[in-house]
């Protein structure tokens, strides 16, 4: 994918509040029709960088264009950008379709048609026939849902959303999550999500930028996000991952031989090794769900040795913390329940079936 | 088998405290409709002989009209200032924030005799301005934006500074989202805000008294008449009216502010009332 396809640009932006260095050296491109996250913990930029993009925020140094047209010295008011507020910023003095229709009040469309396109919008996120109620009444899913409608309403080249749906209770934000992905597909708006939920993002995002400390750490798919995380910081954010000491023994070709502490002799490919090369000692991750507890002594795979440390029942999965053998660290490991699948006691010895495709190995 | 016992010693003193502080303002209209000059028990009959007669004075007239003019301008004024002050404390950070906010309330707490004495002193030594109704508007300003600002704080506090943003971002310019959003949100904590002014600047005595020209305002013309004795009724009836009207416009403006707490979708934070 090239730049000049890009919907939205930025390059080397910096942005500073006094002496706080907000956005360090940002660089990135959004494309059409895409869903984008923007990830990472609070403080780590990502509202800011949203806000820059709306034309809340100026940069301090680089450029910031939409749809190949610099946005240097247009308002928020003038972008081809809408926005959901975190807090949703429902007008309370007005009604439901007042606050749906206000971004219309400047277009030249009749009453009609501007009844007709509040209606539309309404029908679009669920809420037809909730026109006529006052806004203050509604529930937080309502107001999320009204949020929504009067921002797409204008059809805006880019939908920006601030943690929309953090403000949800679980069941709430799943479902909502759900609706997102699919309203996403039915308008064809590139959508902009700022969340500091990792589990949020993999479920909706085309594609996520991870962010720390003002900077992007990582911009990769999902999938490739999750499996191989360019370095240590974004592995230990984005879900559950265990990190062992390991050295390398030899290092030839594609394939790099290591010691791992705990699981022993390995193999790796060189694609294993996401944020550069590895040489002497080095960390080795690996996730929770690629190891599995062998109830019986069977599998074809290598196999650790440890005792049970801690047990967490969760309905679905077990998961458990294990002590391997030379090993003080516990790693973590999840088990699906299964009929007939016992739950082990703590204090039990087991073995632990891994797999060398699952480890990443970081400098 | 009840709830906590109820010390009676402070139910007493509760009551006690509330007559001493309302009895004199129902002994107003009491004598304001006795049948008699002379201010004492007991009342001789009824009369609206008094209230007849507050038709006819020509000064108090010009008084009542001064004291409105007044009143009127210092209430707008006020209010202005205090809804930038407010607007500006509650939106903005700026350095020595705490202490200007701290400074402009400071009327609040200052004893009206030294504001008024103090004002008298630059008025007229200082700045050599004339005294007339503009020195005592300047001065009743300087008194009603404390209490402005903490009405409007209110208002502008429950706004969530998000609103003006989402206006903005479908399309409207700042000061059309500052009208379309934020100005209905805070209209209540507004009017609230001039009829609290209103009423200040109305009853206030002695800086109007200070610096009052040749144009007396209500309260110093009644100073004024109190050294004639036989004219004593006649305050009293006076003096009824203002008490009535005075309630009844502190009674609306606290209406009109929760109102403004309400619609914001906020729950109470206080207030005067």
């Amino acid at each position: 994918m090239s730049s000049d396809k890009a919907l939205i640009s930025l390059r080397d932006v910096d942005k500073f509040y006094g002496d706080y260095h907000a956005l360090r050296d940002v660089s990135l491109d959004i494309f059409p029709g895409e869903f984008f996250s923007l990830l990472g913990p609070s403080g780590c930029g990502k509202t800011t960088l949203l806000r820059t993009i709306a034309g809340f925020e100026d940069v301090s140094s680089g450029t910031l264009s939409i749809g190949g047209q610099d946005m240097a010295g247009v308002a928020a008011n003038r972008r081809p950008t809408n926005m959901v507020f975190q807090s949703y910023a429902i007008f309370p003095h007005l009604t439901v379709a007042e606050n749906v229709g206000f971004g219309l009040r400047r277009s030249n469309y009749s009453r009609g048609e501007r009844h007709a396109r509040v209606s539309d919008a309404l029908e679009m996120v669920g809420l037809g026939g909730y026109g006529k109620r006052a806004a203050h009444a509604l529930s937080g899913g309502q107001r999320q849902r009204v949020a929504l409608a009067r921002a797409l309403i204008l059809k805006p080249k880019v939908l920006l959303l601030d943690e929309p749906l953090s403000a949800l209770d679980k069941k709430l934000r799943e479902q909502m999550q759900v609706e997102l992905i699919r309203l996403q597909r039915q308008v064809g708006i590139t959508f902009v999500l700022v969340t500091h939920d990792q589990e949020e993002a993999l479920i909706m995002s085309d594609r996520i930028a991870v962010m720390f400390e003002g900077r992007i750490a990582q911009l990769e798919e999902p999938e490739a996000l999750y499996q191989r995380p360019g370095s240590r910081q974004v592995a230990e954010f984005i879900g559950v991952m265990n990190f062992l000491g390991a050295h390398v023994i030899s290092n030839e070709g594609n394939a790099l031989e290591l010691d791992v502490a705990g699981l022993g002799h390995a193999v790796i490919g060189r694609d294993q090794c996401p944020g550069g090369p590895v040489s002497g000692m080095c960390h080795v991750g690996i996730r929770p769900e690629t190891m599995t507890l062998l109830f019986e002594d069977r599998g074809d795979g290598p196999v650790a040795d440890g005792v049970v440390d801690e047990v967490v029942y969760y309905g679905d999965m077990t998961y458990y913390d294990i002590k391997l053998d030379g090993v003080p660290k516990p790693i973590t490991l999840s088990m699906k329940n299964m009929i007939g699948r016992p739950v082990l006691d703590i204090g039990t010895r087991t073995k632990v079936g891994w797999d060398p495709r699952a480890l990443v190995a970081f400098s | 088998m009840s709830g906590p016992r109820k010390p009676r010693g402070l139910t007493v003193y509760a009551i006690a405290y509330l007559i001493f502080l309302y009895a004199p303002i129902i002994l107003l209209p009491m004598f304001a409709f006795n049948a008699s000059t002379i201010i004492a028990f007991p009342l001789q009959g009824f009369t609206t002989e008094w209230f007849v007669r507050l038709t006819g004075v020509q000064a108090l007239h010009t008084a009542v009209r001064t004291s409105l003019f007044i009143a009127v301008v210092s209430a707008i004024l006020a209010t202005i200032l205090g809804m930038c002050a407010a607007r500006a404390g509650t939106r903005y950070e700026f350095p020595g924030k705490g202490g200007i906010l701290g400074l402009i309330m400071l009327p609040l707490v200052l004893p009206e005799i030294i504001v008024a004495v103090s004002l008298l002193v630059v008025v007229v030594q200082i700045l050599q301005f004339p005294l007339s109704a503009w020195t005592v508007i300047m001065a009743h300003t300087l008194i009603c934006t404390p209490f402005c600002i903490a009405i409007l704080n209110s208002s502008f506090q429950n706004l969530d500074a998000s609103l003006e943003e989402a206006a903005i971002d479908l399309g409207e310019s700042r000061w059309n989202a500052f009208r379309l959003v934020t100005l209905p949100l805070v209209t209540p904590g507004i009017i609230a805000s001039l009829l609290i002014s209103f009423t200040i600047s109305l009853d206030e005595f002695i800086i109007a008294f200070f610096l009052t020209g040749s144009e007396p305002t209500l309260p110093v013309y009644i100073w004024g008449l109190l050294r004639f004795p036989q004219q004593l009724p006649v305050v009293m009836a006076l003096g009824t009216i203002l008490v009535a009207l005075s309630i009844l416009l502190l009674i609306v403006a606290e209406y009109f502010r929760r109102r403004g707490v309400r619609r914001a979708g906020k729950t109470e934070t206080g207030g005067f009332l």
